[in-house]
């Protein structure tokens, strides 16, 4: 007795487990934003299991480093520092979840999925990058320049629709920005379009926007009549990525000069290390000769000011200050920060200052209405299959054969649910290798049952019949199916992309079908055989 | 209740040369065609470009030719892909490395160009594309074949030290004997290698692997049962025995793929065609080729008493498992089936 609840409360754990990883979740997704027309991230909820390019239609690009043009030595840094840029301008593809990994050493795989232009998106991937350093707006014009910008805007009939004052006031309560706020509040002597969604950051020129305001301000700040109110001389750029101040996300709008100091032409190198005597964290860099003189002339101007390291028009985390006259070599501190954000910071140089070029060598673009067709076909064509196989599992062994089925379902949960936990992305063959490995699943169940019947055909009792028709189909079950992982497994590591998916999905299917044949199965028959204790024939 | 093959004693082993035969007539005809053909590989082996171009009425490859003829694209294979609507055009990259694969890509957008001018704007609309240089595909060729190679080795590891190697090297044997049947299958049928059918074959090494090892696991149980027996009439026992499963097994899995291939789709019907073929010939060869195989490794290098399983594989004392009667040195084998 005690041992049926043990292995229920198992099951039960299980399949709990299972349904908690397949539970629409949230997630942050990309979606073009009704207002600007631009991607914003949204948090949505989701079904953890992603469809692959082949089923929800879109581009999967894999580049690698153009050496038509002379050899490049270092083909693994051209590539980190390619995948750099491309995530710096992935806010440019037009798709909801874009993704951006190196694959091998020296082959980057772009897959954008939704996206319907092939040429906008190889142009956007392949561009070269442009880096440059821009002194912030340190006299605070842009600043000052906000009430006339308010006026422009509301000259223009724009309202702030979306934040009323309390309501600002009410969500940013007891935030470590607050009294910066109050002075960015005392400059706008009335509640001000874009000043209202805009916060003083930590240095003269940086501004703070809520994540989620940050496409409505951008619409703003691109607005014409905008662009003419904000002083000669200043331009302003957005930060890389959002940044956590508190609870909330923000994302940093820097005014900075429209003339670049330096551009990524004159960088020679980078190179992030920890220094031994302090344990900062810095990046080292080189500039070529010429850009030496022009960076010492500059710097020595620029003391005590902040310097935004630009790449593609985003700035690349906090901008430093300057703290005397810079030659040739410099270094940037980045105080306790990790030796993480240092090599990030390093990349991104190294990316403007040798542009690595790079050539398409696959392309394959999977148009949404195919991607639905394949979908429905595979489906279709599961469902008859699964069906199949379980009109013949219950017309063969009955009601033992219902017993499968029951444990079949579990399989169904505890293998999706796998895959969910996995971050698994379902592909047209992946699907059909599911369906197949439904096929195969029964084959545990085959095993104990036929051997149930030789064993009641030997004359045994039904129970002594079962536990060792159990008992020795264990031996075939195991050998068999871990050969069969094992082939999976070096399928896994040999492989790349689609095969991988498909021997992650061969491994789970393995293991659930195990699991439920086995463990579910028995279990299954345990409780049938305690509840009928004097059964002298089975249903098999 | 309904049992299909029950106490069958069927001499699979006594018919081992037919067997042989069969899979040879098999085998070798396609081998030596593919020899002297090469296979159809997809542009993911070759370079090149494949457009799916999807109509909005049966044109047929006449039109489409002479379209892309008219606009200067030559050397193109215009085919009907899965019904008189869908058609695909392939063409591979003739020049050799050629690292710049933009060729192949402006093809795209010409044939999109060309089909637009030759049949009319909106008649066609291109539903898939995809174009890959060649060095990606030399790649995912060499990764295929050194999986296969890996997972002999692994096999023959595992089952040296689960079984005997004597097994594994059988298991080796039929499955070789499966990749190289569903080879020719691939050259007979023409069908298109492409990754997923790659991945199609190794899954054939999978199945085939796994329906050997449950006849074996028999063997290997039936070794230790029956001592006074010889080999041949416990692997011939074995097999029968597993008979019931080894149906059963087969035909759900080939029904399930036989279902896939006329259901899914044309873009996975090689893949679907592969598996079921694959798991026919991994069925056939588990009871045509494993076990006569292992016979034969058996008299090649006969184990310590003939009987290799029983030494290895087993963490119990092998005395728990011998019958009342006193067991005999190795016996003879059977006169009809001498050899």
């Amino acid at each position: 007795m005690g041992k049926i609840r043990q292995r229920l409360i198992v099951i039960g754990l299980l399949v709990g487990g299972c349904i908690v990883a397949l539970l629409p979740r949230d997630t942050r997704q990309r979606v073009p934003d009704s207002v600007t027309g631009r991607m914003k991230d949204t948090t949505v909820r989701r079904v953890p299991i992603q469809l692959g390019l082949d089923l929800q239609g879109g581009i999967h690009l894999a580049l690698e480093v153009d050496e038509s043009k002379g050899p490049v030595p270092d083909c693994a840094d051209a590539i980190q520092r390619a995948e750099r840029v491309v995530r710096t301008r992935i806010d440019e593809f037009g798709t909801t979840e874009p993704v951006v990994q190196i694959e091998g050493r020296c082959r980057l795989i772009v897959e954008l999925a939704g996206e319907k232009d092939p040429a906008r998106a190889k142009a956007v991937v392949q561009r070269t990058a442009f880096l440059e350093f821009r002194i912030t707006d340190m006299k605070n014009t842009f600043k000052d320049a906000l009430p006339a910008i308010d006026a422009a805007l509301r000259r223009a009939g724009i309202r702030s629709r979306t934040t009323a004052p309390s309501a600002v006031s009410q969500l940013f309560g007891g935030d470590t920005t607050k009294a910066e706020r109050e002075d960015t509040a005392a400059d706008a002597n009335a509640p001000g379009v874009l000043s209202s969604l805009l916060f003083q950051g930590q240095l003269p020129g940086e501004f703070l926007v809520p994540e989620e305001q940050w496409p409505l301000v951008d619409s703003l700040v691109q607005r014409p009549d905008v662009r003419a109110t904000i002083p000669r001389g200043i331009e302003l750029r957005w930060g890389a990525a959002s940044e956590s101040r508190g609870a909330r996300a923000y994302r940093a709008l820097y005014a900075v000069e429209s003339r670049p100091i330096i551009t990524g032409e004159e960088l020679v190198g980078a190179a992030a290390r920890r220094d031994q005597v302090t344990n900062q964290s810095i990046v080292t860099f080189q500039l070529s000769r010429r850009g030496g003189t022009k960076f010492a002339q500059e710097t020595a101007r620029h003391i005590q000011d902040y310097m935004a390291i630009i790449l593609d028009g985003r700035v690349q985390g906090q901008p430093p200050v300057i703290r005397g006259q810079i030659g040739r070599n410099g270094q940037i501190e980045l105080g306790t920060k990790p030796l993480q954000e240092a090599s990030d910071l390093a990349l991104v140089l190294r990316a403007g200052a040798l542009p690595a070029p790079l050539t398409i060598v696959e392309e394959r673009t999977v148009s949404a209405s195919m991607g639905e067709d394949s979908i429905n076909a595979g489906v279709l064509a599961g469902v008859i299959a699964v069906g199949l196989t379980l009109v013949i599992m219950l017309a063969y062994y009955r009601l033992s054969g219902a017993l499968a089925v029951a444990a079949l379902a579990l399989y169904v949960v505890f293998s999706l649910g796998g895959l969910a936990l996995f971050g698994f992305t379902l592909t047209l063959p992946g699907l059909a290798g599911f369906a197949l490995s439904i096929g195969m699943a029964v084959d545990a169940n085959v095993l104990i049952f036929e051997r149930i019947r030789e064993e009641l055909a030997l004359g045994k009792s039904v129970r002594l019949a079962v536990d060792e028709g159990f008992k020795h189909a264990m031996s075939a079950i195991v050998d068999s199916n871990i050969t069969t992982a094992l082939t999976a497994f070096i399928l896994y590591l040999v492989g790349t992309g689609p095969v991988q998916g498909f021997a992650i999905t061969l491994m789970i299917g393995i293991a659930a079908s195990m699991l439920s044949a086995v463990f579910v199965t028995r279990t299954f028959f345990l409780i049938w055989l305690q509840r009928r204790p004097d059964m002298t024939t089975v249903s098999i | 209740m309904l049992r299909l093959f029950k106490d069958a004693k069927y001499d699979f082993i006594g018919v081992r040369r037919w067997a042989y035969g069969f899979s040879a007539l098999l085998i070798v005809p396609g081998l030596l065609w593919l020899l002297f053909t090469g296979l159809n590989y997809s542009i993911e082996f070759t370079g090149g470009t494949f457009v799916q171009v999807r109509t909005t009425e049966p044109v047929g490859t006449g039109p489409i030719r002479t379209a892309l003829a008219t606009a200067g694209i030559t050397g193109a294979e215009v085919k009907e892909f899965g019904s008189d609507r869908e058609y695909s055009i392939k063409a591979r990259v003739t020049r050799e490395e050629g690292e710049e694969i933009l060729g192949p890509q402006e093809t795209a957008a010409a044939v999109q160009r060309a089909l637009d001018a030759g049949l009319g704007t909106g008649i066609s609309s291109v539903v898939r594309r995809e174009a890959v240089g060649p060095k990606v595909g030399r790649e995912l060729q060499e990764k295929a074949i050194i999986a296969i190679l890996f997972s002999f080795v692994v096999t023959l590891i595992y089952l040296a030290f689960r079984f005997e190697w004597r097994f594994g090297l059988a298991a080796i044997c039929a499955t070789a004997h499966d990749i190289l049947a569903t080879i020719a299958f691939i050259r007979y049928l023409n069908l298109e290698v492409s990754l997923v059918v790659v991945a199609a074959v190794l899954t054939i090494v999978g199945y085939s692997l796994n329906d050997t090892i449950v006849i074996f696991d028999r063997v290997r149980e039936n070794l230790r049962k029956y001592r006074r027996q010889n080999l041949y009439e416990i692997l011939n026992l074995s097999i029968n025995e597993t008979l019931p499963r080894t149906v059963l097994t087969g035909g759900t899995t080939i029904l399930t793929a036989l279902t896939l291939a006329f259901i899914a789709g044309e873009v996975i019907r090689p893949f679907s065609l592969v598996l079921t073929f694959g798991i026919i010939v991994g069925t056939f060869s588990s009871i045509f080729v494993a076990a006569p195989v292992l016979l034969w490794i058996e008299k090649r290098w006969p184990g310590e008493d003939a009987r290799g399983a029983r030494t290895f594989g087993t963490r119990t004392p092998t005395s728990q498992f011998t019958p009342a009667t006193p067991t005999s040195s190795p016996s003879p084998r059977a006169p009809q089936h001498a050899r």
